[in-house]
């Protein structure tokens, strides 16, 4: 069991940098996040990109920034539970809220800050009808134990890294092993692409390129694929089972179940605090809304700073806050 | 072209309910960001950078847009019913040679 001052939910760059602007007031953070890295979509999306609206910053890459936030908030010695996502809240105090998380991680304190940006990243599932009911009855969206996947006549859908790698190994030990791309080209390494190319001369696996997934027929459990190819038209290949790798995508997620006032996915704040409809929890940067937000770093950095000062007085209701620059008095050293 | 000099796009949406839209050419748009202006169901999360295939459409009318770049080929295969005519429309700028351009929404996943 874990013990913070504030959970902050989500490790994106205004997560992070609430951890500096509690520590100043002493105040202890947590940070969860359902990937299995720190940054966000900084790390995720777009880590070689340059953020251009930085204060102080004509341009900094989205990865340095997320590196230089890590080093900026190290002296308040912040914990993290990475890879793991946010689940259930419960109150279980006058103030305190039990967290657990979809490993069964649970986390307390008296504070929740929802910083979850869009939402928690998640497989993206491909539009096909019924596809939905086979969901671990043969369609998997990720591979965690390739020997799952032994003697079975399995398919791929993908043209990336993960499509490559996950093509490769399952045919070491799968039946057999089909590979569907949309194009001829792949973009994944070069290395990957030449060993799932010469898997497929020896036949080892079955490459089809210009082709989609387009339906999914069984049972109980899935027994057919149906793939539409350019130059074979449509047709059904029987699989055990169904992989589609097609990367990640934000959704909401649990967030919506949690009683707070959503809108249009995005949670509703009070600008005064970034506090939600629900008290001891707070909502800022991309998740949150009201009226004129825009969905930038900077503001989030503001909102995260507004936001632990209402949760100092929430937690400690009877001692005084004054307020320091850090000019004056430092942070503490590393 | 309208008598303010902006451009007059189509779109179907996933209804297949048509919508006619002015754009500017002036300001630096792209497609995506009309569509969201308009409040047509578009997400375009990664907010205009070819990162995210959340603006996905397809081109109808034969208009001479430019050759999709490597980043957006690369995020097309993460996009779900991608055609011949498949685009994204964030990387389609709004400039007087798309003027009547006719495009369809693709379909989303849950």
């Amino acid at each position: 069991m874990i013990q913070t001052d504030i959970l902050i939910i989500g490790a994106g760059p205004c997560g992070l940098f609430t951890v500096f602007e509690a520590g100043l007031l002493k105040l202890k953070c947590h940070l969860i996040d359902a990937l299995p890295q720190i940054g966000g979509q900084l790390s995720e999306i777009y880590p070689k990109k340059p953020i251009y609206d930085i204060p102080g910053y004509p341009s900094i890459l989205a990865g340095d920034l997320v590196k230089n936030l890590e080093e900026q908030i190290a002296p308040f010695n912040p914990t993290y539970t990475l890879g793991e996502r946010a689940e259930k809240i419960e109150k279980t105090g006058d103030k305190e809220y039990t967290l657990t998380t979809n490993r069964g991680t649970i986390i307390k304190a008296p504070v929740i800050a929802i910083a979850g940006g869009l939402g928690c990243f998640e497989p993206r599932k491909p539009p096909i009808e019924g596809i939905a009911d086979y969901e671990d009855r043969g369609v998997d969206y990720m591979v965690k134990d390739p020997e799952k996947f032994r003697d079975k006549k399995i398919l791929i859908a993908g043209g990336g890294d993960s499509a490559l790698d996950w093509t490769i190994e399952l045919a070491k030990v799968a039946a057999e092993v089909t590979l569907i791309h949309r194009r001829t080209s792949f973009r994944g390494a070069l290395d990957s692409v030449d060993k799932v190319m010469a898997l497929a001369e020896a036949k080892k696996v079955n490459l089809y390129t210009e082709a989609q997934a387009i339906g999914v027929k069984g049972g109980d459990q899935l027994q057919e694929v149906v793939i539409k190819s350019k130059s074979l038209g449509e047709f059904s290949r029987p699989v055990d089972n169904f992989i589609p790798l097609f990367g990640l995508t934000p959704k909401l997620g649990p967030i919506s179940e949690w009683g707070l006032n959503i809108q249009r996915s995005a949670v509703e704040v009070n600008t005064e605090d970034y506090s939600t409809n629900v008290p001891g929890i707070y909502a800022i940067g991309d998740i949150n809304t009201y009226p004129g937000k825009l969905k930038l770093i900077l503001c989030g950095f503001h909102e995260g700073t507004l936001m632990v000062q209402s949760a100092f007085k929430y937690i400690y209701p009877d001692q005084k806050l004054s307020f320091k620059y850090t000019t004056v008095t430092g942070v503490p050293s590393a | 072209m309208t008598e303010d000099n902006n451009i007059e796009i189509t779109v179907t949406d996933r209804e297949g309910k048509l919508h006619k839209l002015e754009a500017p050419t002036d300001m630096n748009f792209n497609l995506m960001e009309i569509l969201k202006s308009y409040e047509l169901p578009v997400e375009g999360t990664c907010g205009g950078m070819a990162l995210c295939a959340s603006c996905h459409c397809y081109v109808n009318s034969d208009h001479d847009l430019s050759e999709p770049s490597e980043d957006e080929e690369d995020m097309l295969d993460s996009a779900f019913f991608v055609e011949d005519n498949s685009r994204l429309s964030c990387q389609i700028k709004m400039s007087p040679e798309v003027d009547g351009l006719d495009v369809t929404l693709a379909p989303v996943s849950e």
